[in-house]
């Protein structure tokens, strides 16, 4: 702590930090640019000028910049000083010099951080007579809409963009008052994480291209919390609606979960929820390949009844991508004997044993805030910035952040990002991957090794004996293999908080296993580690934890006639088994009921389709990767502006479902019920009751507000469908109100925000105002209840076990390759997600490219899939070869969800496409 | 750019030369070029060594450790002749060593740029083993394992020249591992640049050296913390470095002797003086020699003109006024009146010359080579630049001058990144001091609008810029 | 410099670009100076401006490949550097000292009379491709001011009257 004196006011600070964040900590308002919270200082912009004092005599005072100044003990500043103040007016009224003042046009208008700092400075009069530059834009993809005529050169896209997250085609060009800040040639932007470009850059020169597609000002949307679904991170959002659509992601800052940042699939992958195929009413399909007819509620709940009541036995399948509440209400309808998650066998194996791992291994498991601490890194058989892309920009800081030790051994302090970087160089805190295919880490890491599923396993195994040799040892390893295990293990060791990272991509026990015996042998050795577990989908850890059986054993249960009717809970089964399996088995049902918010072969395939709410109409709770349990609440009521839609919570629905099979009334239900129902009911998920404020939750008497005290048009919005304005939707269920009425302030710390807003700051950097520190944690405490606890105490090793890696000759084997764009089933609905999808590709090493005739970028076609006894055929869609040179032979890399069904390991045959037919 | 022949024997070709005989310069007097040969001819390493070259070096490196030849060049109190005055003992005291510290870098400033300095290159040109002398010292003070000299683009004379000197010298083991059998090793490349004054800002150069973008760092950390890749780093200027293997051959006492009682600061400068004068040249003369002593170096104003005013040493500089004349050149007594000593090259500005359009020329080239990182110089300089063109065309208006004041106050000294603005600041606000006259003078003859005036800055050079 | 630079139409706005083999070993050992390889990248690319009088987009790119470098990254520092031209030049750059001490001693009828002589402004190149014109600031040739320079070679001082003999050497 210091204590610095600013304006004649004491104040105590984080001495660690610089006087302009010091400043902003204390809800003092200084105007920034180039300085980000994540970012650290680089004096460029030279906006948040004060006058800082020698000592309590000096009177004079020099001008320094806030950002570039430590808040050092006993410091004197005056914020509020004259020549500061004719300074800091004196830059803006530059910036403004060639900024084409298009604020009604323009769609950062309304959130902009330079409107804001415009008049904040009190800058509203224009001198520069002389003619402004212009610019050419760039086409940057689906994602980002460019307009560089805007820019004030602050540097922070780039300092983002490639410092922050690595990426390599953007940058700043020309020099003087001549800067452009693009790409080297135009085209789709790279990263992915392009789209925080839209929050970091302050003004409207990157914008959300999917927002512009139907725009909306930032006060015309109408918000609440959100969760991200599109994988297991669990980042906190923003999603803004208006007039029935989600328009908008932006991050909601969440302190130890996703801070500043989201993937560029969590932020525009929303547009499954506004497909116009979407069910919006009940359907009944009477018999198969004729035409679905629409009910409305009350006949489709009876006519599903009396379907069901039929059924000798109902099989429930849930799904991971739903919320407690929903699986748990189907859970309880059919009862647990009948319950299945929806998950495929492999994968439901990894995710217990994931559980297990985090309670037992002996590490903690870090929050992604936690990772960018951790100083050398062993990620074993997962591809993070793939599978779990928010994780790979925490990993990504946690290698980097070996600059900011250095930089401390010669006091220079962390926040000074360039001299930070400078020190850095390519200097990096160790990270070792084991993953067969390039990742977009490989360039801060010390080595990748490609490998087969086995043998990373293996590795595993190896480096847990190396750690700890009381670890057992792997048999038959060769010596290659076992010096990468020496150098892996003496580099975790070196480590003051060493961290492993695996997860479940590779549906791989064994490489699971392995890790976990790294972890153990890191907790032995007394170091201060950390292990995380990628998950694949936003609520597998809550599903595993709420236990069920397997999709596999769903399956069998109907296609060998045990049951007779079967109801799915907002899942797509042909994303998880072979298609003739699920065929097969759903073929054997006498009635198959669908909930879901996406028209999905399963969905076409039912008898009844029940329109379920996606998590912009539904509320909920979801579990993310690291075992906390996160709520989301509805952002808009679907039927207010479309009175036809009959859209509800599959937890609403099932409620009654259930109520009716029983013949009972259907009797109350609520989000607070539904969620206290699930959690009584299974002991690991008691904690979900305390993971947001229910219904009743009040600040200053007040509801919180979903829409800004700008919200305009209430009144004209509904006046198509009628002139008289019907009272606003009531939500019982949440403490949030569809009305800008309510609190929506700042000044009361509070943990759910549906949007950040402050007077004077209505851009992202609002979130300022709402935590401790900035940059820290939210006032009102960071949203969600960790389930996961390790337990104390050092378990038993495991023997290395290996998944069967036989490969049969007649064919490569599958390797399924999680994808950030494509890989996940609803945002692969969005179009702007779509467009981002990579080419089919195939990976194969060089001798079995040799085998098959073919060579680097020539065509394959995919002729069939065998796994265990079901053999499937492809007319498949022509897949490009490329081949690697360290790929591991006999494995075929396939990309995530181009070939919806396949399995991990599946044997393929593969042959040249007979062009033309098929 | 490789050299062409077609400019070879052809009498336009410029030459460096000193404008004093061989017979003037003396081994006592003029540590700088005494060993510059009257034909203007390179002294290569035969000559330099019958000159007693590398003596110095011999020297320090038997019986000198680090610490040791610091302190001699901090007694001499050798100021930086880059522009900036700072003293190179002191610089090279603050140099991190020792302990876990790697062995860092030596960086010669060598990107003359500034306007009206054409000092480094005669140097360089014809005497490049001084500066390789120089430079093994001030790597064996600063323990430096790899020594750069960062040569602008267009000194093309001079890297040809460096770089068969580099190769000499280390064929005579005076570079390289072991040398001169006193176990240190230390080598030098020469790092050619390709435009931009900015790269003259130390830390901008180390950041062009590292191939990047030349935007300065922020100092704190200073290079000798934190240089070229994260190394301890000192960048020091060729002629600071030329004067160091003196220092150490002859002492602290004899080199502030050279000056005599003329000023506090010791040795010898290169001065020299630009502009419409007789005889523009360079001379090495005593630290602290009169402005009137060097113009009359130069044989005065050519006919016919008066001098108006004058730039002490260099265009970030300010302007001086002929009583200023009778004061010593160097770096206190020039401060003391407002400006700075800078490069000691002096630049004479007659009276027939609107300051109006000077400085439009001045702050056009401030504008220019502004590297765009803050944003007072990259947003204000061009500003300024049109306030001036409007004045110079008489098409000024009522508050252009104040805005211009205001202008040059907001770029001074703290307030932006580097010294880039306030350089262009200094001329601008004794410009607006000392001739203020001339500037309202631009007011107000044309009323109106003077949108659609052709952006020059703009323009400047199209096939560098998208 | 300028070798002639028969290819310069097919390489605007074309990534095809091959580095000649010789400029690949010259950059590859103008690495071995630097603790990374992105220091060669300013030199790499004076080398392929030597052969080629500029730098194509192309040549970006492999410049980049070779030193392991993002495009953007070597691009920003191309268009950052004034004596890098990104478009193309004529097989002869003059450069014109614009700095104070040439703005003294007149360079302003200097660079009239050139321009004049020319038939081009600054940024501009001769309809026979022979001249480039540009603005160059302070040559460090002030007492031999006003200066220019044509292809690495500087001359002071120049009058308009000396010109015709001057470029009579360039073809």
């Amino acid at each position: 702590m210091a204590t610095i004196h600013v304006d004649g006011k004491t104040y105590e600070v984080n001495g660690a930090h610089n006087l302009l964040q010091a400043c902003l900590s204390l809800g003092l308002d200084i105007p920034y640019f180039c300085w980000h919270p994540a970012m650290g200082s680089v004096g460029a912009c030279r906006q948040c000028a004060v006058r800082q004092y020698k000592d309590k005599d000096d009177n004079k005072g020099v001008l320094v910049m806030s950002c570039m100044t430590p808040a050092a003990d006993q410091t004197r500043i005056d914020i509020d000083d004259e020549e500061a103040r004719a300074f800091r007016a004196s830059v803006v009224e530059w910036l403004m010099i060639n900024h084409p003042h298009d604020c009604p046009v323009c769609e950062e208008g309304g959130h902009c951080h330079l409107q804001d700092m415009t008049v904040m400075t009190g800058h509203d009069r224009r001198r520069y007579r002389f003619n402004k530059r212009t610019r050419r834009n760039q086409y940057l993809g689906p994602f980002i809409a460019h307009e560089m005529n805007r820019c004030i050169t602050c540097y922070r896209c780039v300092r983002f963009y490639n410092d922050y997250a690595g990426g390599t085609d953007l940058g700043a060009f020309g020099a003087r008052d001549n800067i452009y800040f693009g790409r080297y040639a135009e085209g789709a932007l790279e990263s992915p994480f392009s789209g925080n470009l839209t929050e970091v850059c302050p003004t409207g020169v990157f914008t959300d291209q999917s927002h512009s597609d139907h725009y909306t000002r930032k006060w015309d949307l109408q918000y609440a919390p959100g969760i991200c679904h599109q994988c297991a991170v669990g980042c906190n959002i923003s999603p803004g609606e208006r007039y029935g659509e989600i328009r908008r992601i932006e991050n909601r800052y969440h302190g130890e979960v996703n801070s500043h940042f989201l993937c560029d699939r969590g932020r525009f992958g929303y547009g499954y929820v506004n497909r116009a195929d979407r069910p919006r009413v009940p359907e009944w399909t009477e018999r198969p390949g004729q035409e679905a007819v629409t009910l409305g509620v009350d006949p489709a709940l009876e006519r599903i009844t009396g379907a069901l009541r039929q059924a000798r036995r109902i099989i429930g399948i849930g799904s991971p991508r739903a919320s407690l509440e929903s699986n748990h209400q189907l859970l309880a309808m059919v009862g647990p004997e009948n319950f299945s998650t929806g998950i495929e066998s492999r994968e439901q194996a990894c995710l217990a044993m994931m559980n297990r791992l985090q309670e037992t291994s002996g590490l903690p498991t870090p929050t992604p805030r936690e990772i960018e601490r951790h100083d050398a890194i062993l990620v074993l058989g997962e591809d993070p910035v793939q599978s779990a892309a928010r994780l790979g920009l925490n990993l990504r800081q946690a290698v980097l952040s070996r600059r900011e030790e250095l930089a401390e051994q010669i006091g220079v302090p962390a926040w000074n990002a360039e001299a930070v970087k400078t020190l850095g160089q390519d200097r990096y805190h160790p990270l070792h991957i084991v993953w067969p295919a390039p990742t977009e880490l490989d360039s801060v890491a010390v080595a990748r090794h490609a490998l087969a599923p086995d043998d990373i396993a293996r590795l595993g195994f190896a480096v847990a004996h190396a750690i700890d040799p009381a670890a057992p040892p792997v048999d038959g390893l060769d010596p290659a293999s076992q010096e990468r295990a020496g150098e892996i293990a003496v580099s975790l060791l070196k480590a003051a908080r060493p961290l492993v990272v695996s997860g479940g991509s590779l549906a791989s026990e064994a490489i699971l296993e392995a890790a976990g015996a790294v972890a153990r042998a890191l907790s032995r050795r007394a170091a201060q580690g950390g292990l995380v577990l990628i998950r694949r989908e936003a609520n597998s850890t809550g599903l595993s934890l709420m236990g069920g059986q397997t999709l596999d054993w769903a399956l069998d249960e109907l296609s060998e006639g045990r049951a007779d009717a079967v109801v799915v809970l907002e899942n797509d089964l042909y994303q998880r088994l072979p298609a003739d399996r699920v065929e097969q088995a759903l073929a054997r049902a006498n009635t198959r009921v669908v909930l879901d918010h996406q028209r999905t072969r399963t969905a076409e395939g039912a008898d009844f389709i029940l329109p379920a709410a996606s998590f912009a109409e539904g509320s909920g709770t979801l579990v993310n990767l690291e075992g906390r349990a996160q709520r989301f609440f509805r952002v808009f009521e679907p039927a207010y502006l479309r009175p036809e839609t009959r859209i509800h919570e599959s937890w609403r629905w099932l409620h009654t479902l259930a109520a009716g099979l029983r013949g009972e009334a259907p009797g109350d239900i609520s989000l607070d019920l539904a969620t206290r129902a699930c959690a009584g009911a299974h002991p690991g998920l008691a904690g979900i009751v305390d993971a947001a404020p229910g219904p009743d939750y009040r600040i200053e008497g007040l509801r919180l507000a979903r829409e800004p005290q700008r919200y305009s048009g209430r009144t004209a919005m509904r006046a198509n469908l009628d002139v008289n304005e019907p009272r606003p939707p009531q939500d019982t269920d949440t403490p949030f109100a569809y009305s800008m009425e309510g609190y929506s302030g700042f000044d009361r710390p509070r943990q759910q925000i549906p949007f950040a807003w402050a007077p004077g700051w209505n851009s992202p950097q609002a979130w300022n105002k709402f935590t401790d520190e900035v940059g820290g944690h939210l006032r009102g405490g960071d949203p969600g209840i960790r389930l996961i606890r390790p337990q104390p105490g050092h378990r038993e090793y495991p023997d290395p076990v290996f998944d069967d890696g036989a490969t049969d000759s007649s064919g490569l084997r599958a390797l399924v390759l999680p994808r950030v764009f494509g890989g996940e089933e609803t945002s692969a609905r969005a179009e702007p997600v779509r467009q981002r999808m990579t080419a089919p590709v195939v990976i194969l090493a060089r001798p079995d490219a040799e085998a098959l005739g073919v060579r680097d970028g020539d065509s394959l076609t995919l002729l069939g899939v065998r796994e265990g006894d079901s053999l499937m055929l492809f007319g498949g869609p022509d897949i490009t070869v490329s081949e690697q040179e360290d790929w591991p032979p006999g494995w075929a890399g396939l990309p995530a969800g181009l070939l919806p069904g396949l399995g991990q390991g599946a044997t393929l045959t593969l042959g040249k496409p007979t062009g033309g037919e098929s | 750019m490789s050299g062409s022949t077609s400019g070879q024997g052809n009498p336009l070709r410029y030459h460096s030369r000193i404008r004093q005989s061989g017979t003037e310069r003396q081994p006592e007097t003029h540590p700088l070029t005494w060993r510059l040969r009257d034909d203007g001819e390179v002294v290569w390493l035969g000559e330099y060594l019958d000159k007693d070259g590398y003596q110095s070096v011999r020297r320090a490196l038997a019986e000198s450790d680090p610490q040791g030849i610091i302190t001699v060049v901090k007694d001499a109190n050798v100021r930086g002749r880059g522009g900036a005055g700072f003293s190179a003992g002191v610089k090279w005291s603050l140099t991190l060593q020792g302990g876990d510290m790697p062995r860092g870098y030596l960086i010669c400033n060598a990107d003359e740029m500034e306007p009206g300095t054409f000092k480094d290159r005669l140097l360089m040109e014809q005497q490049p083993h001084l500066l390789i002398e120089g430079m093994i010292l001030g790597a064996r003070a600063n323990n430096a394992r790899q020594g750069y000299i960062f040569l602008r683009g267009e000194y093309v004379e001079a890297a040809r020249v460096l770089n068969r000197a580099i190769d000499e010298a280390r064929e005579a083991g005076w570079l390289g591992p072991d040398i001169d059998g006193s176990g240190f090793d230390f080598d030098i490349a020469v790092h050619t640049g390709a435009g931009r004054y900015i790269c003259g800002e130390e830390t901008a150069l180390i950041n062009a050296l590292e191939g990047k973008r030349a935007n300065p760092r922020a100092k704190p950390p200073f290079p000798g913390q934190s240089g070229a890749w994260g190394r301890p780093t000192v960048v020091n200027n060729v002629e600071t470095l030329c004067n160091i293997p003196a220092v150490i051959l002859h002492g602290a006492d004899w080199y502030q002797n050279l000056s005599g009682n003329r000023t506090g600061d010791g040795g010898t400068k290169l001065y020299g003086v630009s502009g419409p004068v007789a005889e523009p040249g360079l001379w090495e003369l005593p630290m602290g020699v009169t402005g009137a002593e060097l113009l009359d170096r130069a044989g005065g104003l050519r006919q016919g003109l008066r001098l108006k005013t004058w730039l002490p040493g260099g265009t970030s500089t300010g302007f001086l006024l002929p009583e200023h004349l009778e004061l010593p050149l160097d770096f206190d007594s020039i401060a003391n009146v407002g400006s700075r000593l800078g490069t000691g090259l002096m630049m004479a500005v007659p009276e027939d010359r609107g300051m109006v359009s000077l400085m439009r020329n001045l702050e056009e080239f401030f504008a220019r080579e502004s590297c765009g990182w803050c944003t007072p110089c990259r947003d204000g300089l061009p500003w300024v630049v049109k306030l001036l063109r409007d004045l110079e065309k008489g098409q000024g208006q009522a508050g252009d001058i104040e805005l211009l004041d205001k202008l040059a106050a907001d770029c001074g000294p703290g307030l932006t990144f580097c010294a880039l603005a306030p350089g262009a600041a200094m001329p601008l606000e004794t410009a607006l001091r000392h001739f203020r006259q001339e500037f309202e003078q631009g007011i107000g003859k044309v009323s109106g609008d003077t949108r659609g005036v052709p952006d020059r800055v703009a323009a400047d050079a199209p096939a560098n810029n998208r | 410099m300028m070798a002639t630079t028969p290819h310069t139409t097919e390489l605007i706005g074309s990534d095809r670009f091959e580095l000649h083999p010789d400029d690949e070993a010259a950059i590859l050992r103008e690495k071995e100076h630097y603790e990374q390889p992105q220091a060669a990248c300013i030199e790499a690319l004076k080398i392929v401006q030597r052969r080629h009088g500029w730098v194509p987009d192309g040549a970006i790119m492999a410049i980049g490949r070779l030193l392991g470098l993002g495009f953007a990254a070597v691009d920003g520092v191309a268009t950052f550097y004034s004596l890098i031209f990104r478009q193309p030049v004529g097989r002869h750059v003059i450069l014109v000292c614009d700095s104070s001490s040439c703005f003294l001693t007149g360079y302003e009828t200097l660079k009239q009379a050139l321009v004049e002589k020319l038939g081009v402004d600054y940024g501009a190149t001769t309809a026979d491709g022979r001249f480039t014109l540009l603005p160059v600031c302070c040559l460090g040739a002030c007492d031999g001011a006003p200066a220019l320079m044509i292809d690495g070679e500087t001359f002071g001082p120049v009058t308009p009257e000396d010109l015709s003999d001057l470029l009579e050497g360039y073809e």
